[in-house]
């Protein structure tokens, strides 16, 4: 019996979206997801670990990562500190051998969950390092001269930010998705499975003001869903009545808690000077 | 199987591999899809498009392959010959099937109703109604003619929904070839990237420490690196002025993100071709002037020139001593170029006009020839063609 996932009730999920996790799943190949900061990439991948009942392993990369260091690490400064003082684990190579999350889900007793998190973080060459090991699943250890091979293959989650291209060959191994931007409809379903009880009236003004906020041209960074998320938390949190976001409909004033949508200095001067322009235009 | 779709993905410029076709046939038989087109479209777009910029594409291709006539002009169904469907539809009939059309009227009344149902579909082309979705019932899909080209029962409420996907194209403007903010320029130069470790020693190398350990018998030997900087020199010119403002932002942004790029950048302005001089403060243009010259004796060879200008001028601005706008330049601009070219053999010529115009103006495509056709777009394929051009 394969496993299928179909969302689950804390993330709202594409039928897309579904559809290439299911195809990683059946295929047990990597899934590589793309999209606008804040659209739940990372998530994602917790949210089928837990809807699939897997043990997640994370590896979140950064520029110094090396592809080696999800597979193991050979802590040799140790060592070397070790010998110096006489201990006696230096005898054993193996004391100094630190399992990365790759291996660590290989060599797990169910099937698992990998999350790759931001692989264009490293450097061009990373993805290229992997291809083996994504492939065959597995890897050979040369301190100890060992072969780890998975117990079962795990699924593996590989998000990226779109900073850097990742190689042909690594690709070509992956199923791909990007994660659009949300409708107004899915936002809705967002939401409402964020904030159950939000009142309705107070969800359909907060998201007109938010799309309307979006198309504002020119934006450096526009709000995505998280940020959505914050700033309904705030609203709630304050109790701001309806009639304050109604008025901002016409983007004739700025919105109540803007702070929490527009996170660049330069974006808010651009928009207050937009709604000092509308409301003069209109007084002429 | 699937061989011709598989190839006419191909033919829309996504490129797939074998091995990604494999993978769909595989996908499809452990049935991942589960036998509507809307799953093998989310099911193949997951195993053949690897870049949401060729998302689109794909869209288009993939619209084309199901639907036949997407492609064709619009009134094209408006012109279709009445014998020929008559033959077509007498040719893909059962006696049965033929039987049933004689209990709804006989010929002449299917055909009425066949080509009213075609004229509505021309309007959903076009607005939208919902001839597609009740085409199920329609007399022309229960007979289970099927044309290859001719969309009229096929698009039956099977299909339905995965059309609606392809055919909003949501995709559309994260084409590569438009043009987006500062941090993807930024992205787009960092291909030109050449890693270095020169200066100072001052990083602990931790490999060459404990190699060095080892081989001095277990006792400590410490070996420092210089860090790793990118190592590439760029000079960059700028046209300014005149034809340009309408390209000033694109250009600023091109700038800003370059300086933050490029440890060794050097910038130059010029006015519509590069001629004996350039300037560094435009206020000052006028008493400020740096002689070509000497910037060709003082900059290495290896420095890349990179050279952002709409090339749109009178061609004798390029062709002729004299032929300058502002000033009287002794020797014509291609000199001054081609000698620039000839001390740095890595440069490229960014264009701000949309690539499509190029053809319209002489200058530019005499300015092609003497970058020897090394003038890329700024877009950000531009931009990524005209980085890889320079590592090269």
């Amino acid at each position: 019996m394969v496993d299928r996932f179909s969302g689950t009730k804390d993330y709202v999920a594409g039928e897309d979206l579904m559809m290439a996790v299911n195809a990683a799943i059946a295929l047990q190949r990597p899934l590589l997801i793309k999209g606008e900061p804040g659209t739940g990439k990372t998530m994602l991948a917790l949210e089928v670990a837990g809807a699939l009942g897997r043990p997640l392993h994370q590896w979140h990369i950064k520029s110094t990562s090396k592809a080696q260091q999800g597979l193991y690490e050979y802590d040799a400064v140790s060592r070397l500190r070790d010998s110096q003082l006489g201990e006696e684990s230096v005898k054993d190579i193996k004391n100094y051998i630190m399992k990365g999350p790759l291996w660590e889900a290989f060599q797990s007793e169910e099937p698992s969950v990998v999350l790759i998190d931001e692989i264009d973080k490293a450097d061009i060459e990373f993805p290229n390092d992997l291809l083996r090991e994504l492939d065959r699943m597995e890897f050979f250890v040369y301190e100890t001269k060992e072969l780890i091979s998975a117990r079962h293959r795990p699924l593996i989650v590989i998000t990226s930010n779109n900073e850097k291209d990742l190689p042909d060959a690594f690709l070509r191994r992956c199923f791909f998705h990007y994660i659009q931007f949300p409708d107004k409809e899915t936002m809705g379903q967002i939401i409402d499975v964020h904030f159950p009880g939000i009142k309705k009236q107070l969800l359909q003004q907060a998201l007109e003001v938010f799309f309307d906020l979006r198309e504002t041209p020119g934006l450096k960074k526009k709000p995505s869903t998280s940020e959505l998320l914050d700033w309904l938390k705030l609203l709630l949190a304050e109790d701001i009545p309806i009639e304050a976001l109604q008025t901002s409909d016409q983007r004739k004033s700025i919105p109540p808690l803007a702070g929490a949508l527009l996170k660049n200095e330069q974006d808010v001067h651009l928009f207050e000077r937009l709604v000092f322009l509308n409301r003069r235009s209109e007084r002429a | 199987m699937l061989l011709d779709f598989f190839f006419r993905i191909r033919d829309a410029g996504i490129p797939v591999s074998v091995k990604e076709y494999l993978t769909l046939l595989e996908a499809l038989r452990l049935r991942v899809a589960k036998e509507s087109v809307d799953d093998f479209y989310f099911l193949s777009r997951a195993t053949f498009v690897k870049d949401e910029a060729l998302y689109d594409r794909f869209d288009r291709a993939f619209g084309d392959y199901f639907n036949g006539l997407e492609s064709l002009p619009d009134d094209f169904l408006k012109n279709i010959p009445e014998e020929w469907l008559n033959k077509q539809l007498e040719l893909s009939l059962s006696e049965e099937e033929k039987k049933l059309i004689e209990s709804l009227g006989g010929w002449e009344k299917l055909m009425e109703t066949f080509r009213q149902r075609l004229e509505e579909q021309q309007k959903r082309h076009q607005g939208g109604s919902k001839w597609i979705g009740t085409a199920g019932k329609s007399p022309f899909g229960a007979y289970g003619y099927n044309p290859e080209g001719i969309r009229v029962g096929q698009a039956g409420s099977r299909n339905r929904r995965a059309v609606k996907v392809w055919d909003k194209r949501e995709y559309r403007n994260l084409d590569d070839t438009v043009e987006l903010g500062t941090r993807n320029i930024k992205v787009a130069l960092k291909r030109l990237r050449k890693f270095a470790r020169v200066g100072a020693a001052d990083e602990l190398d931790l490999d060459g420490t404990i190699f060095s350990t080892a081989k001095n018998g277990g006792y400590l030997d410490l070996k420092m690196v210089p860090e790793r900087r990118n190592a590439i020199k760029v000079l960059m010119f700028f046209d300014i002025g005149g034809s340009m403002d309408d390209y000033v932002r694109s250009c600023e942004e091109l700038f800003s993100a370059a300086r933050t790029e490029f440890k060794h950048l050097e910038y130059f302005y010029f006015h519509n071709f590069i001629y004996e001089s350039v300037w560094k403060d435009n206020r000052r243009r006028n008493n400020e002037r740096i002689p070509l010259g000497q910037i060709l004796h003082k900059y290495a060879a290896d420095y890349k020139v990179i050279v952002v200008g709409d090339a749109t001028m009178s061609p004798y601005e390029i062709t002729y001593p004299g032929g300058s706008v502002e000033h009287f330049n002794e020797e014509a601009g291609s000199v001054w170029l081609k000698r620039l070219l000839d001390v740095y053999p890595k440069a490229a010529w960014i264009n701000p006009t949309p690539e499509a115009r190029w053809k319209y103006h002489e200058s530019i495509s005499l300015t092609r020839e003497l970058v020897e056709e090394r003038m890329f777009g700024l877009t950000l394929s531009g931009l990524e063609k005209a980085m890889k051009q320079l590592a090269k």
